[in-house]
């Protein structure tokens, strides 16, 4: 395909940058979403959206459920008139364009199979209403069946599916059409762990193969993590972050995305003093001062959240002896053994609980920390996270 | 496990038993035994007596029990042609009505069924609300409405459209208005509990994949709307071929349907061995589609599930 023939001045541009096409400022977006506003009567779904979608990228849309993320979808997917803004696909203004003329596909999270066609009929659907000749329409549903593994399926009707196999087949019929872009809805939700975490794999291969862009949108910040070259966190409406999985774990912009994606504890937090990429804060809750890593100045008495990921944290029994750490004393509330790793909540003196949680690296039934242990906690200052919303 | 528990269960159980029998019990009640009864007469000669039929089972002087029936009847039923070619107008009305009625209820049923939940209950209402109304006073309305000198023809020959009242009534025209009028609500009302509960985001898909709208419905929506629409007809069709009261108050002479000639033979020719096998031949011809339908239900609930 397109792939294929690329030339090799193209190849040797920058590698960097054949990976990470939103960082290349030349790069064409494949989809570009501008100023998208959806309101249903009254109420705000999506809210002056901005977004540049790349080929061959999957990306995810992750947020709660009526953080506006199915209806972005479903705007481009054509099935919602967008209120403001717009969305080009490969240049082209969608909208005038009905869902049945757009170089678009959906995977529905119902996978809405047609109960009253054969798994063969579903595939082929797409196929058939382009009018494709019909020796054609046999050998790719075949070939198209074999890509999810399921060419024994093809003469079943859904109701005769498991939740995998039905998973398989709306992902077929959905790609038959070679669309530009896969849009998922919440592609694994309905499917079980076990069989999820292998789906996924799946999926990132599947469209690594093909090279079709993904959007995926999830409520599973796992999923998300896992699975995305761009994660774009939304919140009522609009996008708190957009980013790789890295940075929106490791560098998240505020409050809402850092509790969002992963776990964390946050510390409310007035500045003493900052300077030299180094900020000193006051802490109610840990009773004292704490340090951070910050490079913008911020004047003293304004308000800062301090926020540390529970596997940053260490937790020892002795006092740590290292340098440009934090150090807090308490007891152990709780303890939840999850077999890999291990999940502690020590009690401040003050009261303020931290969640802090420890590989298990060491083969021994027994925990070398216990309820009621005292301990110290402790982190890398470089690890802690100044938020300022 | 406590015998006490056991026997509160078993007790329960035989409760819910004897529950479940009851309506097997008014069947057989209401339905089955009329319907012996009937069957039986259809099997007797008529007498001018009372009861108007000889007894089917007598008593020899020897005390044996004698069995006197006679296939006399059907076999006159079907030598006439008169009762053949009732049937078969019968079945033609009901069937010409039925597909009317499919016509008129399916977009109906669609439109109802893709409004908001207040407006639906609201328009759901409206199609039941006839209800409310005796059956005969409402075909009884409709005289009004079609009379030569009723509400209908008064206004076109005020605003001069015509001369002459327009034949309304007492002509097949008139049966048809009756039937699909009356029988709308039961089209209507199994289409729409079947198009209420189909996944829209079907119809999604359908578009997704290239469909246009029309195509959306010829491929998603029309086929799996069959069982409503099946259940809809039968729901029309069966009563509408036995009909008495639309084609005996607004057909005309010439409207040949099986409840009239059902209705003169008892009452007026008092032959009530022809009338009762009139009927049980009524029943046949009406059961068989209904088992074709219960065996096309239970094909479709295997393949559900």
């Amino acid at each position: 395909m397109m792939n294929d023939e690329m030339t090799s001045a193209d190849e040797s541009r920058n590698t960097d940058l054949a990976e990470t096409p939103w960082l290349d400022p030349e790069a064409k977006p494949l989809i570009q979403i501008q100023g998208l506003t959806k309101k249903f009567s009254g109420t705000t779904a999506v809210d002056n959206v901005d977004l540049n979608i790349y080929r061959g990228e999957l990306f995810t849309i992750l947020g709660g459920s009526g953080s506006g993320k199915t209806t972005l979808l479903r705007m481009l997917g054509g099935f919602e008139r967008p209120t403001e803004g717009r969305i080009l696909i490969d240049g082209v203004d969608m909208a005038t364009i009905p869902p049945y003329e757009r170089p678009v596909n959906m995977m529905f999270q119902s996978y809405a199979l047609f109960p009253h066609m054969t798994v063969e009929q579903n595939v082929a659907y797409g196929l058939k209403k382009d009018k494709v000749p019909s020796g054609d329409i046999k050998n790719r549903v075949t070939e198209m069946l074999e890509l999810v593994k399921l060419p024994s399926l093809a003469k079943r009707k859904p109701a005769n599916l498991s939740g995998g196999e039905s998973q398989r087949v709306a992902l077929a019929r959905a790609l038959i059409k070679r669309p530009k872009l896969l849009l998922l809805d919440e592609p694994l939700a309905a499917l079980d762990k076990k069989l999820r975490e292998h789906t996924q794999f799946e999926l990132m291969n599947l469209q690594e193969d093909l090279g079709i862009t993904f959007i995926v949108v999830t409520h599973d910040q796992e999923e998300a993590m896992t699975l995305s070259t761009r994660i774009a966190v939304m919140n009522q409406g609009r996008f708190e972050q957009v980013g790789t999985p890295g940075e929106v774990y490791e560098y998240p912009i505020n409050r809402f995305v850092a509790d969002f994606v992963g776990n964390i504890n946050l510390l409310e937090t007035t500045v003493v003093s900052s300077a030299g990429g180094q900020i000193r804060l006051a802490c109610e809750a840990t009773g004292g001062e704490l340090t951070a890593h910050c490079d913008k100045n911020s004047a003293a008495g304004s308000l800062r959240w301090l926020a540390v990921r529970p596997e940053k944290i260490f937790i020892n029994k002795e006092p740590p002896l290292t340098d440009d750490r934090t150090v807090l004393k308490g007891i152990v509330l709780d303890l939840g053994y999850f077999g890999n790793l291990s999940v502690y909540r020590v009690q401040l003196p003050t009261g303020t609980v931290l969640q802090v949680s420890a590989q298990n690296r060491h083969r021994t039934a027994r925990q070398t920390v216990e309820w009621d242990d005292e301990v110290y906690v402790s982190w890398d200052i470089a690890s802690a996270i100044v938020l300022d919303r | 496990m406590s015998s006490k528990a056991t026997m509160g269960g078993d007790g329960r159980r035989r409760w819910l038993r004897r529950a479940l029998l009851a309506p097997y019990l008014w069947l057989l009640l209401f339905f089955l035994a009329p319907f012996g009864i009937i069957l039986k007469i259809s099997f007797a000669d008529p007498v001018v007596a009372i009861p108007p039929f000889t007894a089917l089972l007598d008593w020899s002087v020897s005390g044996l029990a004698i069995i006197q029936g006679t296939f006399d009847n059907y076999v006159f039923l079907f030598e006439d042609n008169f009762y053949v070619t009732i049937y078969l107008s019968s079945i033609k009305i009901a069937a010409v009505a039925t597909v009317l009625c499919l016509l008129l209820g399916y977009p109906m049923a669609y439109f109802i069924a893709r409004q908001r939940s207040a407006l639906r209950n609201l328009l759901l209402l409206a199609v039941i609300l006839p209800f409310w109304i005796s059956f005969l006073l409402r075909v009884y309305a409709w005289i009004g409405l079609l009379n030569n000198h009723g509400v209908i023809n008064n206004a076109l020959m005020a605003l001069g459209i015509i001369d002459q009242p327009l034949p309304l009534i007492y002509n097949d025209f008139a049966v048809y208005i009756g039937l699909v009028y009356s029988y709308l609500p039961f089209m209507i009302l199994p289409l729409y509990a079947n198009l209420e509960r189909l996944d829209l985001d079907l119809h999604d898909a359908a578009a997704d994949l290239g469909a246009r709208r029309w195509q959306v419905f010829v491929d998603v929506t029309l086929p799996m709307s069959i069982p409503g629409i099946i259940a809809g007809c039968l729901l029309v069709f069966i009563p509408a071929s036995g009909e008495f009261i639309i084609p005996a108050l607004l057909g005309g002479s010439d409207t040949l349907m099986i409840g009239r000639i059902l209705w003169d033979e008892f009452f007026i020719n008092r032959d009530w061995p022809v009338a009762s096998a009139v009927s049980v031949v009524l029943l046949l011809i009406l059961v068989l589609p209904m088992i074709w339908f219960q065996r096309l239900e239970s094909r479709q609930m295997e393949s559900a599930t």
